[in-house]
């Protein structure tokens, strides 16, 4: 269990690795947290993703764009092994975490360090706020109170929601706003700490004040976290990523930084879809 | 249309405060101290009570709640969460069959696979035929209520890390659970209003049961020979039996739902 407490902080020491201005960036600047090579994906006859190869460098923020049913949540799913749970689905290719097999490795591991928002918030309904953030924790064992109230403090800091909550710890999950609520469900994937969070959609049931406020905190999140989010907003993928992949029709048509992407698309597919001529 | 449907709502009413009505203006009238406490006594012969019965009745629906219970519950379980598959849906098409089962059928199987065996009636034969009518339903509630709860909670919980029995058992069973108490609380009143299993199982005793090992008294079965009796202190008494059966069951829904109440 230390390790969580000592992630959470590794804010000091890795904050150099931040670069000024994501238009300084390249993908050669990072260690690759996840790798992706030649990844095909199928549901029942369906092939949901074709042949993706991609990486996901470390303490960055990578943006998956793409019209509905491109096979963007399909290839987010396939990294923490979510895809498993629909009957039928069948993957191929291999995919590496830090250099480690992710399909090699038990799935609750895979999960412990790869967390996931979801588009809808879903604090669990039976629990209170404190509950939800300690729900990872406990059920893999943790005992410790001390150390949950300190963890839990700590997470619901990090998702920018413990000035809200601290005197309403008790109070259900499912009472707050549906913007908090995405906080708190942060704040639930922050506890267990993973080292990536991937995102689907986290910001797409919110409002636009509870949206900048998501997007605020990936800023923030990324000096400790790798991030992959996957949005329909092209506006929200110019403002919180660093590097922006667009898919289409299952496969990965152009991967690069945000900025380049958004001002000199080399591929005219891409620069259809986000000048808005189709998607 | 409107009118209709208010109409049979209300007609939909009428027989359950019929038997409110009678149960009462003529049970009423036999209940007293001794009637929770005493036993039956001999034709002819004032007063008496039908405790041994009450007991009975009691410990019959805690044998078939331990048989009844986990097995109801972990069916569901399972066909909830991992019965979408041939087996999933064998298992499921045979509980509605079970389900339909006259009640007097399973007194026969448990009379066949308890009874014949031990040579003699018990309280646990008894137990075991309530138990086998407790199943379908409980199993079958569980499973609907389970399925009831949205599927990003699963999502959430396996998202974190949690495994999944943990997911199910922790946090998907807990957010089912008022749902799956009604079920329960319907298979324990279905159970205690049973007569007919019980006449072949734990038959019937006039005495206090010293062991499960032996016949034990019920309130059904009290009620069925002192109804169909000629005898009127007896039929007051069949009528006052009736009326705790239906308090008993009353109390036992409201305490379990008071015990089970969610937090929020």
């Amino acid at each position: 269990m230390e390790d969580i407490v000592e992630k959470m902080d590794i804010e000091k020491k890795s904050s150099f690795a931040i670069p000024a201005s994501p238009a300084a960036l390249s993908m050669k600047d990072h260690t690759t947290k996840i790798n992706a090579e030649g990844i095909n994906a199928y549901f029942g006859k369906v092939h949901a993703l074709k042949n993706i190869s991609f990486t996901i460098p470390e303490n960055t923020v990578v943006a998956i764009i793409g019209p509905s049913g491109c096979g963007k949540s399909t290839f987010l799913r396939s990294i923490n092994r979510m895809h498993e749970l629909v009957p039928d689905s069948r993957i191929t290719g291999r995919l590496t975490l830090d250099g480690e097999d992710i399909y090699g490795m038990d799935a609750v591991v895979v999960r412990k360090r790869i967390g996931m928002v979801f588009q809808k918030p879903n604090p669990f309904p039976t629990m209170s706020i404190f509950d939800n953030v300690a729900a990872g924790l406990r059920m893999n064992g943790v005992r410790d109170r001390k150390k949950i109230t300190e963890i839990v403090e700590k997470s619901l800091q990090h998702a920018a929601l413990w000035n809200e909550v601290k005197d309403s710890l008790s109070k259900s999950g499912v009472s707050l706003s549906g913007g908090q609520q995405q906080r708190l469900c942060i704040a639930r994937t922050l506890a267990v700490s993973p080292e990536v969070i991937l995102m689907d959609e986290p910001a797409s049931a919110l409002d636009p004040i509870s949206t900048a406020k998501i997007e605020e905190l990936i800023y923030e999140l990324k000096k400790e976290y790798t991030i992959a989010i996957v949005t329909h907003n092209m506006q929200q993928a110019a403002r919180v990523s660093d590097f922006t992949a667009f898919f289409y029709m299952g496969e990965l048509i152009e991967y690069d930084a945000t900025k380049t992407i958004f001002t000199m698309p080399k591929k005219k597919q891409t620069e259809d879809y986000i000048t808005g001529r189709f998607g | 249309m409107y009118a209709l449907c208010i109409a049979s709502a209300l007609l939909a009413l009428v027989p359950l405060l019929l038997i409110f009505y009678h149960t009462i203006s003529l049970g009423a009238g036999a209940l007293n101290v001794d009637f929770f406490t005493k036993l039956p006594k001999p034709v002819g012969e004032p007063g008496g009570g039908l405790g041994n019965a009450i007991v009975g009745t009691l410990i019959l629906v805690g044998l078939g709640s331990l048989l009844g219970l986990p097995v109801g519950i972990f069916a569901g379980i399972y066909l909830s969460e991992f019965g979408k598959n041939k087996f999933g849906m064998t298992v499921r098409f045979m509980t509605d069959v079970l389900n339909g089962v006259p009640s007097i059928v399973t007194g026969v199987v448990a009379y066949t696979i308890v009874v014949l065996p031990a040579k003699h009636f018990s309280a646990y034969a008894g137990g075991v035929a309530l138990g086998i009518l407790m199943i379908p339903i409980i199993t079958r509630t569980t499973e609907e209520m389970l399925k009831t709860v949205p599927n990003s909670y699963r999502e959430a919980a396996l998202a974190l890390g949690i495994p999944q029995w943990k997911t199910t058992l922790r946090i998907i069973f807990p957010a089912a659970l008022g749902g799956i108490v009604t079920g329960i609380m319907l298979a324990v009143a279905r159970a205690a209003g049973e007569t007919a299993p019980l006449l072949f199982t734990a038959l019937n005793n006039r005495f206090w049961h010293t062991t499960l090992d032996q016949p034990i008294a019920s309130l059904t079965v009290f009620i069925y020979n002192y109804g169909v009796s000629p005898f009127e202190d007896w039929i007051a008494q069949a009528w006052a039996g009736a009326l705790v059966l239906i308090l008993l069951i009353l109390i036992l829904s409201i305490a379990v739902r008071v015990a089970t109440r969610q937090r929020f």
